[in-house]
């Protein structure tokens, strides 16, 4: 059914990402908030990193740290040795090297699929605009889209329309894919769909991956490492290293060795959901 | 390759031998289809209702109040009437005068109105700055009510035809502007991330973000715009002008004739149903998605 042959895939060459002692403090109305306490990871290239924590424990805080949506207050945040923020500059700079996938989906609703996923070769002139649509179609067939490529991304399911985003991710050759929950609202029978779709299009970039998830299963079957946080200010409370061989396909869930690590992994999570349940802090993401 | 990557998900779930139906056909698909609902039949039926009580109000049963005001059949006759009793019919070349200078005011104001507003409603919209400058006068000369400008832009500009597009322009340009500006402001932030993570420099984010995004809200903001047009600039014709419905209408109850009166203000009715028709339609031509996703809900 599933011919094994993308094991050949690309080799990762960049997207090394470095966090070093970063803290987050959110000043509401003068309340301090530390959001996030002296974290520090160190992800390799092409290394899919999937970060676990209970809910407003500050895992969005540092993907925004990354991509220069919010500022930092202390550390520092390396990709490929250049400093994307530090407190000299506590603000990331913007750019096509690291895109997000958001939570709730951010596809233009007013640009059809290949419009979209075209929008940034075209806005970075990397090649003429006929050629960006032509790319895009094509890129967009790869992932089985072919059918959809003139809707509306109001016209098709959110499943496709999440694929659709990533596709429009990783036309730009990124050297970061973040992730925020992008599949939380799906069902379980479309997140093993999507889930697949995911590595087999991560076979073919190998391209470094931040995935923030609540799905425990979801963050074994898909990463290489888990990143077990702690409740707030978030710390890494524990680092799993998943030795699952790729490529992975649904098989894999029933294999005895995901049941043994979803077990390790459930063990350290539980304790720190229940801390902030105990906490009674309100989700803030 | 896998097998989800390749499979095809738009898989073909009509019956054989159906085709939907294109262009002209769609049409006659649609008014077929109304036609075998309740809908149009109801719609006429309560149409007849309306015009028999007003018939029967002024003309079977003249009650108090009423019996000063034409009923449907007088109105009628005189509207469709190559000599009206009373001087307005669509034989005079008048009435068509009236709804010329009428329209060609609107268009002007509201063109004017929607140049200047989008544009300003976007910056407002946009940048923090712009906002801070404008806003604050903006939300005061908003409330004033268009009746109240109405010496100043006669002592403003001569003439007839400037005070009254000067006025209906006014109107016109608050709202669109107000609904730009709001437009843009519920934008959600994603798309302005998203935008930025692609590689955007601020000049594609204007265009390919703030623009489209805030598009159904200018457009809702049209619709409000030309209604509050039509309305100050029938105010204005009433206090200074020569041509026009407005002026049409009150010069008529001026003379004591009721019935071009009525005339002038079912023609505005008309007219002005059909302007918004018009910006609704152009609207849903610039937003096929906004259409498109609408009716994946089914509306």
């Amino acid at each position: 059914m599933r011919p094994q042959d993308f094991s050949s895939g690309a080799v990762a060459t960049k997207g090394a990402i470095s966090i070093r002692n970063v803290t987050k403090i959110y000043d509401p109305d003068g309340a301090q908030v530390m959001a996030v306490d002296n974290c520090s990871m160190d992800i390799a290239p092409g290394e899919v990193c999937m970060i676990v924590g209970p809910s407003g424990c500050g895992k969005t805080t540092l993907l925004n740290a990354i991509a220069g949506f919010h500022s930092i207050t202390e550390g520092e945040i390396i990709l490929d040795g250049v400093t994307l923020c530090s407190p000299k500059q506590p603000l990331a700079g913007q750019s096509a090297d690291r895109i997000v996938v958001f939570q709730n989906g951010a596809l233009f609703p007013w640009k059809t699929l290949a419009e979209n996923v075209a929008y940034g070769p075209m806005v970075q002139r990397r090649w003429p605009k006929a050629e960006c649509l032509e790319r895009a179609r094509t890129a967009l067939k790869e992932a089985g889209l072919g059918a959809v490529v003139d809707k509306y991304p109001g016209e098709v399911s959110s499943g496709m329309a999440r694929r659709a985003e990533i596709v429009r991710a990783l036309i730009n050759d990124p050297k970061v894919l973040l992730l925020d929950e992008p599949y939380r609202a799906m069902d379980a029978l479309t997140k093993q769909i999507m889930h697949e779709a995911l590595l087999e299009m991560y076979d073919r970039t190998k391209v470094t991956i931040y995935f923030i998830t609540h799905d425990l299963e979801e963050a074994i079957f898909l990463g290489d490492k888990v990143y077990v946080m702690t409740t707030r200010p978030c710390r890494v409370k524990k680092v799993i290293d998943i030795n699952l061989p790729r490529p992975r396909d649904y098989t894999t869930l029933t294999t005895e060795a995901f049941r043994l690590l979803v077990k390790e992994a459930d063990e350290a999570v539980h304790e720190e959901a229940l801390k902030a349940f105990k906490a009674g802090e309100r989700e803030m993401a | 390759m896998s097998a989800i990557a390749h499979e095809s998900y738009a898989a073909d779930t009509r019956p054989a031998g159906s085709r939907q139906p294109t262009g002209f056909g769609m049409v006659l698909y649609r008014a077929k289809k109304s036609f075998g609902s309740p809908t149009p039949y109801l719609m006429m039926f309560g149409i007849g209702l309306w015009l028999f009580a007003y018939w029967l109000l002024c003309e079977a049963l003249s009650l108090p109040r009423f019996e000063k005001i034409p009923g449907p059949i007088t109105i009628l006759t005189d509207w469709l009437s190559a000599s009206p009793n009373q001087g307005t019919s669509i034989y005079t070349p008048d009435y068509y005068q009236h709804i010329y200078v009428s329209c060609r005011r609107i268009l002007v104001a509201f063109l004017l109105a929607t140049a200047l507003g989008v544009p300003l409603g976007l910056l407002m919209g946009w940048s923090r700055k712009v906002k801070e400058y404008t806003f604050p006068l903006f939300e005061t000369l908003r409330p004033i009510p268009i009746m109240a400008w109405v010496p100043l832009a006669i002592l403003m500009f001569a003439g007839y035809e400037t005070p009254v597009i000067f006025l209906a322009t006014l109107a016109s340009f608050f709202a669109t502007t107000l609904n730009t500006m709001l437009g843009v402001q519920s934008i959600d932030e994603s798309y302005f991330r998203a935008a930025g993570c692609l590689g955007s420099r601020k000049r594609d984010v204007f265009w390919h973000v703030v623009v489209p995004g805030a598009m159904p809200y200018i457009f809702t903001g049209l619709q409000i715009s030309i209604g509050v047009a039509w309305f100050s600039l029938v105010a204005a014709e009433m206090v200074s002008g020569d041509y026009g419905l407005g002026y049409l209408i009150l010069s008529s109850y001026v003379n004591s004739v009721t019935v071009p009166m009525v005339i002038g203000m079912l023609t505005l009715g008309f007219v002005g149903w059909f302007s918004s028709a018009i910006v609704r339609f152009i609207g849903d031509r610039l937003m096929q998605w906004h259409v498109k996703a609408l009716a994946m809900q089914g509306r």
